[in-house]
């Protein structure tokens, strides 16, 4: 069977997908809670102010979780799963753990006809082979204060390297 | 927010999308073209290198899971979350969510947004003055059954017009965002209603630049979920592709 095609998110998503907590998978009090944290930018260097970010990841010791509880956290419960609207400047913003190989990232913004994925790795060791040398550092997080920054260029020179996946929607 | 659409110096016409529009037509796949002028906001936002074919790898074999904890099933109905009843006409929206063997996607998130019945969206962005409706907010949420079936109460979305061109017009339409059990699976979409005249001139269905590939957003009227005295029916299927291997066949 044909997969149903994507269609964009729009500019009116956000009371509708937005939901408080949706960016804090744990407390910041957390004592291993880390800040994931970037700018989504556009092909001429602008913020992107209505994009969705989403983030999936395993737990730190790499075990995948499969938990409910994502829309109404309990402040316990590590589902692993969290989303974030970019604000007025394009920037987004997670409180997470730390996972041991990368964040796998959902992109949805108006004027994206279809959703992208990309990596946010935490070393260049576990970047594909694959990907052109000269874009393997748009894969990368940044060490910068108690955070990792990652900005998602969409489109330009230094644009962030985005997945398809063969044998989904391809 | 500054649409690109806004900035050129002349404002393009409905004649002058719909011809690029016609150019384009059965230039892409089953999927929208990402790269796609006659929608111009995304002439900055779409990638201009080649997508990196991979595996998934991880948790990417895996998806999000939600629970009766996450979703009340009272937000499947969009008509009762406020004190009155929405004006416009009152419809069942229903249909099943598989993969692409026609295995169920069970128990998984799906989340509907929409304008109300006077194509007005209740995001403070929307400056259409159209009204608003005190009893409808036109956000909703479920999870599907053990079948992957899937089904909202809600009211038909009006048309509405948007900066893309001059007297640009969009088709009615919900918003439909959904999680299979990978997560490349994640589909976020719009539904459209059979027969809407304005479909040839919509550059964002357009996008899809085959007719048949469009078919497959527009939901089918179906008498049978017709509630007398109460509501119309449309149903609408949705295909999420993938995954080729198992989740426990990946190390």
């Amino acid at each position: 069977m044909t997969g149903t095609p994507g269609q964009t998110v729009g500019p009116f998503f956000e009371y509708a997908l937005a939901y408080p907590g949706g960016s804090e998978l744990v407390p910041r009090s957390d004592p291993g809670a880390v800040r994931l944290f970037g700018r989504v930018l556009d092909g001429a260097g602008d913020p992107v102010p209505d994009a969705l970010i989403e983030i999936w990841q395993p737990a730190p010791d790499g075990s995948v979780v499969q938990r409910a509880g994502s829309l109404h956290r309990d402040g316990w419960t590590f589902t692993g799963w969290g989303r974030c609207a970019t604000d007025d400047a394009g920037q987004y913003g997670f409180t997470t753990l730390a996972p041991p190989s990368f964040w796998s990232i959902a992109v949805f913004a108006r004027g994206l006809l279809d959703r992208l994925f990309t990596r946010a790795y935490l070393t260049s060791d576990d970047v594909p082979l694959s990907i052109p040398d000269d874009r393997r550092a748009s894969l990368i997080v940044g060490r910068e204060g108690a955070g990792y920054r990652f900005d998602i260029r969409l489109q330009g020179e230094d644009e962030t390297v985005f997945f398809s996946f063969p044998g989904y929607r391809d | 927010m500054t649409d690109p659409a806004r900035r050129r110096p002349a404002e393009p016409s409905q004649a002058g999308v719909t011809a690029e529009i016609a150019a384009l037509g059965g230039s892409g796949g089953a999927q929208p073209r990402m790269d796609y002028p006659p929608y111009r906001s995304s002439l900055l936002r779409h990638p201009s290198k080649a997508l990196q074919q991979a595996d998934p790898e991880g948790v990417e074999w895996f998806a999000p899971m939600f629970g009766a904890q996450d979703v009340n099933p009272i937000e499947a109905d969009l008509t009762i979350q406020h004190r009155g009843v929405p004006i416009g006409e009152r419809l069942t929206v229903t249909g099943r969510v598989s993969d692409g063997d026609g295995r169920p996607v069970a128990h998984q998130l799906l989340e509907v947004w929409q304008a109300n019945a006077a194509g007005r969206y209740i995001h403070q962005g929307d400056q259409h003055p159209a009204p608003l409706d005190p009893n409808f907010t036109g956000a909703g949420r479920c999870l599907t059954d053990s079948d992957g079936c899937y089904r909202f109460t809600t009211v038909k979305p009006g048309p509405y017009p948007w900066g893309n061109h001059r007297n640009a017009w969009r088709p009615a339409h919900i918003h439909f965002s959904l999680f299979g059990s990978a997560f490349p699976q994640r589909l976020v979409t719009q539904m459209y209603f059979p027969g809407d005249p304005l479909f040839p001139y919509d550059p964002i269905l357009q996008a899809i630049t085959g007719a048949r590939d469009r078919e497959r957003l527009i939901a089918t009227y179906d008498h049978d979920l017709t509630i007398p005295q109460i509501s119309t029916g449309y149903r609408w299927d949705v295909v999420l592709t993938g995954p080729r291997r198992t989740p426990t066949e990946q190390s």
